[in-house]
């Protein structure tokens, strides 16, 4: 069995050193590079020790799917290969986990949502499986512009669930993410997402850890559950296969297991908190206003604030990293001053709006919006004008935004 | 090549299940001859199941299970139906995860576990009926075979969907009347081992399941073929006597009737080139090994 504390300043076949995770990310030089999102992906997967890759063409994540298949080549990852559709590859990713492998894979909109049935099956069998989502319209008329809607129906998975806003968190949090995952108490997939082309498609500035270090490998009997290999006892799990019986034996031992992964969600917040310095980052959060938001749209909130300023209006900011788990507590903390809370969503639902209302007494206070959705762009200036409009200032009209 | 992971610590062998035990005691992992003789002699790796009396199903899981030639380093992967009822009470890893997926499972499995331990063996082998193998899961069952990856599919065959309580598959009879077919099914039974064969598959056999040595020859070849060259293919007549309107003790007849040279279930096999050769290879190993354990054994009477 690998013991990863006597693997810790061990090489790898590629020369690279394993490294204590903490001291990694925290301690460890950075580089600053000027890359895009799909490339950085491709470097912090360089950085992961991933065991399995699987693929599939899906804008906009085929170019990071394809670039971690250069990895493959390069000799970074045990086996890479191109399934035949998202539900597949989503159960390939599943069958190796099952078999005591780091996992990692790409989606996107319409293939996330092909997928689907995987999810709750990932959770339920605690795979550890790591899975990008770049999200993308998943409506009809075909879309493959950013929208965030999918994000919705990941939420009640029972994987955790975080949202980037820079290519700076998603180099970070790839790699913490796997930290996350694969604790023994918790031990659950995790959908790290982004706004597709926003963050995939455009280059920024991120500072890397030096290319010669690595995460220490997965150590799958660290598992919860057996890992799917005969090198351990083949235990009959059940004495009676009670999955398709209509008992109460059954029913109590199905909800008892729901709950099991419930609490694996829960139990990942102190951890999430531990390696992302908590669920939310604040700012001014002593404001009458404050911006609660995921992903790109917290760039575009923050910017809007500034803008505020310039008129004399002050706005504090919550950037929601985590939704599994959902960083409840925190929210009601950020929000308890604001008399007026703003939340700018790129979907048409709203459900980040829907979520905080949940979550905060007197959720009259909630505004959902504004929504921008099908591809569409979110300038601060119609986050400025929904919060002008709501405070009964003079705004400029936005014909033609929906605002 | 042993029972060695499956010893119970000595303080807590009183408390474990008798079946635990009896694998132990007498559970054949190990041993290089096993096949369906050893039932009835040893601890067989399924333990009751909860089948219909008199399923053809339980007697393929126990000959299967009795023929396997490497099972301490096989991981089998089922899918949705009667087979998940059985899976929990066999004593080798398997996975269920949703229905139809089951050679997608396999394909990540076998990737993870060539990755994971290089250069020994681990054996996937995949059992799911046919609903699974040619309707919901046809794509990933196919995509595996185009891919050449290794691993043994075994679709047990009952032409229908048994345990959602006979439906109309892919794999029942023209013009059979059943749930979904209401005037009889309008087309003809899928030919999937021809499928098989142009897809890739370097083993295909056709058959019922009514003579366990038989059982024991496909199985045996079909793993060792799937382990070094690529995909193989089973296909074996289960009938749902349930749902055909058999009684308990009809399934083997039924089996019999449907495996004369002119029925559907004739024995039909595909062997590749590269197959047939690792197989001759096989058998020579096999007679060597025999004729010298049969040498020795004259050496120690004399």
């Amino acid at each position: 069995m690998a013991d990863t504390h006597s693997i810790i300043g061990t090489k790898n076949k590629k020369g690279q050193t394993y490294t204590d995770t903490w001291k990694m990310m925290n301690e460890a030089p950075r580089t600053p590079s000027f890359y895009t999102g799909s490339e950085v992906i491709k470097e912090a997967i360089r950085r992961a020790s991933c065991d399995v890759m699987i693929a599939y063409p899906i804008t906009p994540q085929s170019e990071a799917a394809a670039l971690i298949g250069e990895l493959f080549a390069e000799g970074y990852i045990g086996d890479y290969f191109r399934g035949e559709s998202e539900f597949a590859v989503m159960s390939q990713c599943a069958g190796a986990s099952f078999g005591g492998a780091r996992v990692f894979t790409t989606t996107a909109g319409p293939g996330t949502m092909r997928a689907m049935e995987n999810f709750p099956m990932w959770a339920g069998a605690r795979l550890p499986i790591q899975m990008i989502v770049t999200c993308r319209g998943i409506n009809s008329p075909l879309s493959i512009q950013p929208d965030t809607l999918e994000i919705a129906y990941l939420l009640n998975t029972g994987m955790l669930v975080w949202h980037a806003e820079t290519a700076q968190d998603f180099f970070d949090w790839i790699l913490k993410g796997y930290i996350v995952s694969e604790e023994p108490d918790v031990h659950l997939p995790l959908a790290l997402c982004c706004d597709g082309f926003f963050v995939t498609h455009t280059k920024d500035v991120v500072n890397l850890t030096p290319a010669d270090m690595c995460l220490p490998p997965y150590d799958p009997y660290r598992s919860p559950v057996p890992c799917m290999d005969m090198e351990c006892p083949p235990v009959r799990m059940m004495r009676d296969p009670f999955v398709m019986k209509s008992n109460y034996i059954s029913y109590a031992t199905h909800a008892s297991w729901q709950q099991e992964i419930w609490a694996a969600v829960e139990r990942s917040r102190k951890h999430t908190i531990h390696w992302l310095n908590g669920l939310v980052d604040t700012e001014n959060t002593d404001a009458d206003i404050v911006i609660v938001a995921s992903g790109t749209a917290v760039s575009q909130g923050r910017e809007a604030i500034r803008m505020l300023e310039d008129e004399g209006v002050r706005c504090g900011l919550v950037k929601v990293k985590a939704l599994r788990p959902w960083p409840e507590e925190e929210i009601r903390q950020a929000t308890k001053n604001a008399k007026h809370i703003f939340v700018p969503e790129f979907n048409v639902t709203g459900w980040l709006a829907k979520e905080i209302r949940a979550t905060v007494p007197n959720s009259q206070r909630v505004h959902a919006g504004p929504h921008v959705c099908g591809g569409m762009t979110m300038p601060p200036e119609i986050i400025v004008s929904e919060i002008k409009t709501a405070l009964g200032m003079k705004t400029f009209s936005m014909a033609g935004r929906g605002s | 090549m042993s029972k060695e992971r499956i010893q119970i610590s000595e303080a807590l062998y009183d408390i474990m299940p008798s079946d635990y035990q009896d694998l132990v005691k007498s559970a054949t992992y190990g041993k290089e001859d096993r096949g369906w003789k050893d039932i009835g002699t040893s601890k067989e790796l399924i333990e009751q199941h909860s089948l219909c009396a008199g399923c053809p199903e339980s007697m393929a899981f126990r000959y299967i299970l009795a023929s396997l030639p490497n099972p301490e380093d096989t991981v089998m992967v089922g899918s949705t139906g009667c087979t998940s009822l059985v899976f929990p009470m066999v004593a080798v890893h398997n996975i269920h995860s949703l229905f139809g997926n089951q050679n997608a499972i396999a394909s990540g499995l076998k990737r993870a576990l060539s990755v994971r331990f290089p250069g020994r063996v681990k054996d996937v082998v995949v059992l799911a009926g046919d609903g699974a193998t040619v309707d919901i899961g046809l794509d990933m069952t196919l995509q595996a075979w185009f891919r050449q990856e290794k691993f043994t599919t075994i679709c047990f065959d009952n032409e229908l969907y048994a345990n959602t309580g006979g439906q109309e598959s892919g794999l029942m009879q023209k013009g059979f009347v059943a749930k979904m077919a209401p005037v009889g099914k309008l087309f003809d039974k899928v030919r999937l081992p021809e499928i098989a064969r142009e897809s890739g598959c370097h083993y295909v056999v056709n058959c019922t399941v009514s003579k366990p040595s038989l059982v024991e020859k496909v199985i045996r070849n079909a793993v060792h073929v799937a382990r070094e060259i690529g995909p193989t293919y089973l296909q074996l007549y289960t009938p749902c006597i349930l749902e055909i309107g058999k009684n308990s003790m009809e399934g083997l007849q039924e089996m019999r009737d449907s495996e004369k040279p002119t029925e559907r279930f004739a024995y039909k096999e595909y062997i590749s080139e590269p197959a047939k050769q690792l197989l001759a290879e096989l058998a020579a190993k096999d007679k060597e090994r025999k004729a010298a354990a049969k040498q020795l054994a004259g050496q120690a009477s004399a």
